[in-house]
């Protein structure tokens, strides 16, 4: 990969609760190239909108980034700029866009009101400029009619029309890399869709990358070049989409791929995985996974796995890359139980 | 923004209940009958008519609420003393509501060990009684000033207000909106103005309309006790004071500046209820986002 635009490293975000230290983001590392759109995949609470936040350093008490960590954003650390630079990225060079549009607007300003306002904050942008940047903006984001809608409520607005907007306000600075958490999970499937395609037509447009949070596996295959599954607060697989697809190499991967409902495929039943995710007080010793896993042995609990290249582009987690024979597992007959 | 307010009035005043519009009403009644005293009354502030005639005359044609004992008309009195007892109130809640909010907002929004500290500097203040507090003034400082009066009043009066937006403000900090905002490099002096005061608005609104009735009484009792305004200022707590005596028989110098203290009393807190209610955001359709903290005390 060419210089990447983003290259989180070993990332650690942890929140020091009553009950104790919960490491929500414990050890992630991932890059994104300039222009490339990478999914983020896992179940909740697998760390993917904390990591979000990490990155624009937005985590607050008792959360903390841990020290060690690193966030390389176009060949600087994030985590060693002070609060002031650090404003000057967000909104501008980085921006996100965030899964429940209603929550995400303040109800009491006009749609346009707050589009304008992050050009007031970056260019300085006058209150005549700064409207009319918006009107264009909301424009650019297929709203109908964006002279009049600029002026209406957030609560006027549906919700789809409410996620343009929030796209607006993300793309009016063109920043180089858009972090959208969970943009479409909020919407009707139609309309997913819609925001699904302006998010990709806006990419190619500008330029930019972006970094999709889900865990919806269909969103990344239409969306994605490539994908990172989470998992208990770090990077279980990485692999360009195709490639995971038709070669899952993680049993969690495999997981989530089974627990998906496919078109052309008979099944009584969706699969799924066995268990929850462990609370991130209390991760398992050696592979976080292993007690949800069909295939887990001794080495699994004894040993945390280090990232294994699988193929180019392609890596995962997970002990079965150098012991591949152990696939089925000796609890191949009761483990991966088909439990609705 | 301003043709929006007017809109987001009217709105909100077509919710009013009847008796809540009953109390605007009053209100403004009395706000005018006292802004147009001069023209409204039919003597002259403070003239003594006729001490031996015309003293401790009951209602009549010429005197409606009566003459106190020294033959002042007591309908002139009121009115003037509407606009003491009245701009003293709403002065002293413009000050309490500006000071709360800002602290409260500041505390709320910074969090940690800031609000922990104004917090606890609000607590002390707030184990002092007020009236202890002004008593302890205004005993030692007479005649006390109309400006210094409605400081004092003002400035021992916030800690309430302080705590409902610094309770709201907490919550705020915690909603997406203003994390969106934070994400879109929005400081933290802008966010308080833009996502934290317009969103605290409204419960403020309240707390000073019913902090106006207080005032009011409060005013009424300091004069009661000779430590409010002073002569030749009347206000309905003075007249109050000084007929209070002769309540057997001259009842109307007692009755009628009580029944203006109680009426605006009243007026005020049924008007504050009512708008607790219009303005609770959560019977606003499409605002859900303004619902009220869950961890209000902290």
């Amino acid at each position: 990969m060419a210089e990447p635009l983003l290259a989180i490293e070993d990332l650690r975000t942890y929140f020091y609760t009553a009950a104790g230290v919960a490491r929500a983001v414990d050890g992630l590392s991932l890059a994104v190239a300039p222009g490339e759109t990478v999914g983020v995949v896992g179940e909740s609470g697998c760390g993917k909108s904390v990591s979000a936040l990490s990155i624009l350093r937005l985590v607050s008490p008792p959360g903390r980034i841990e020290p060690g960590s690193r966030i390389l954003f176009e060949g600087r650390d994030l985590l060693a700029l002070d609060e002031r630079a650090m404003r000057a990225i967000r909104g501008r060079r980085i921006a996100m866009v965030f899964q429940e549009p209603m929550t995400a607007l303040n109800p009491v300003f006009t749609v346009g009101d707050q589009v304008a306002e992050v050009a007031r904050i970056h260019a300085r942008a006058s209150r005549a400029v700064a409207w009319k940047q918006a009107v264009a903006m909301l424009d650019r984001v297929g709203i109908p009619a964006p002279d009049e809608r600029a002026r209406e409520y957030p609560h006027q607005l549906s919700g789809g029309m409410r996620q343009r907007v929030m796209i607006a306000m993300a793309l009016m600075m063109k920043p180089a890399l858009l972090i959208a958490d969970e943009p479409t999970t909020a919407l009707d499937v139609t309309i997913q869709a819609q925001i699904l395609e302006l998010l990709a037509e806006l990419q190619r447009e500008y330029g930019m990358s972006v970094l999709l949070i889900t865990h919806d596996l269909g969103v990344v295959a239409e969306t994605a070049s490539r994908v990172v599954v989470m998992y208990g607060g770090e990077a279980v697989e990485q692999a360009p989409v195709a490639a995971l697809f038709a070669a899952p190499h993680h049993p969690y991967t495999r997981g989530l791929l089974a627990a998906m409902p496919r078109l052309g495929l008979l099944r009584e039943r969706l699969q799924t995985i066995p268990g929850t995710v462990p609370a991130p007080t209390a991760w398992p010793d050696g592979c976080r996974f292993r007690d949800r896993c069909s295939s887990a042995w001794e080495r699994c609990a004894a040993e945390h796995p280090p990232v294994y290249p699988i193929a180019p582009g392609h890596e995962s987690r997970c002990h079965l890359a150098h012991e591949p024979a152990r696939r089925d597992g000796p609890a191949a007959a009761g483990g991966r139980a088909v439990r609705a | 923004m301003s043709a929006d307010g007017v809109d987001r009035a009217r709105r909100a005043w077509a919710r009013l209940s009847p008796g809540a519009r009953a109390a605007a009403g009053v209100i403004a009644v009395f706000a005018l009958a006292s802004l147009l005293a001069p023209w409204l009354a039919p003597y002259r502030v403070g003239q003594q008519i006729d001490i031996v005639h015309l003293a401790s005359l009951p209602p009549s044609w010429a005197h409606p609420f009566g003459t106190d004992r020294y033959s002042r008309d007591v309908f002139t009195r009121i009115l003037y003393g509407g606009r003491v007892s009245l701009s003293i109130a709403t002065l002293a809640v413009v000050v309490s509501a500006t000071v709360g909010t800002l602290y409260g907002a500041v505390a709320g929004y910074a969090g940690g060990a800031v609000d922990t500290v104004m917090m606890r500097v609000i607590d002390a203040l707030l184990s002092v009684p007020r009236v202890l507090m002004l008593i302890a003034v205004l005993a030692l400082w007479s005649p006390v000033p109309v400006a210094a009066l409605v400081l004092l009043i003002g400035l021992t009066g916030w800690f309430d207000i302080a705590r409902l937006v610094r309770a709201q403000a907490l919550a705020l900090r915690e909603r997406e909106f203003v994390v969106a905002a934070r994400a879109l490099g929005a400081g933290p002096a802008r966010i308080v103005r833009r996502h934290v005061l317009p969103n605290v608005l409204g419960p403020v609104i309240v707390a000073g309309a019913l902090a106006v009735g207080n005032v009011i009484v409060l005013e009424a009792g300091l004069s009661f006790l000779g430590i409010g305004v002073h002569e030749p200022l009347a206000s309905w707590g003075m007249m109050f004071q000084d007929a209070t005596d002769q309540f057997v028989s001259a009842w109307w110098a007692v009755i009628f500046p009580g029944a203006a203290i109680v009426a605006t009393v009243l007026a005020f807190n049924t008007l504050g209820d009512a708008l607790r209610d219009v303005l609770d955001p959560r019977q606003l359709p499409g605002h859900a986002a303004l619902e009220p903290p869950e961890t209000a005390h902290g």
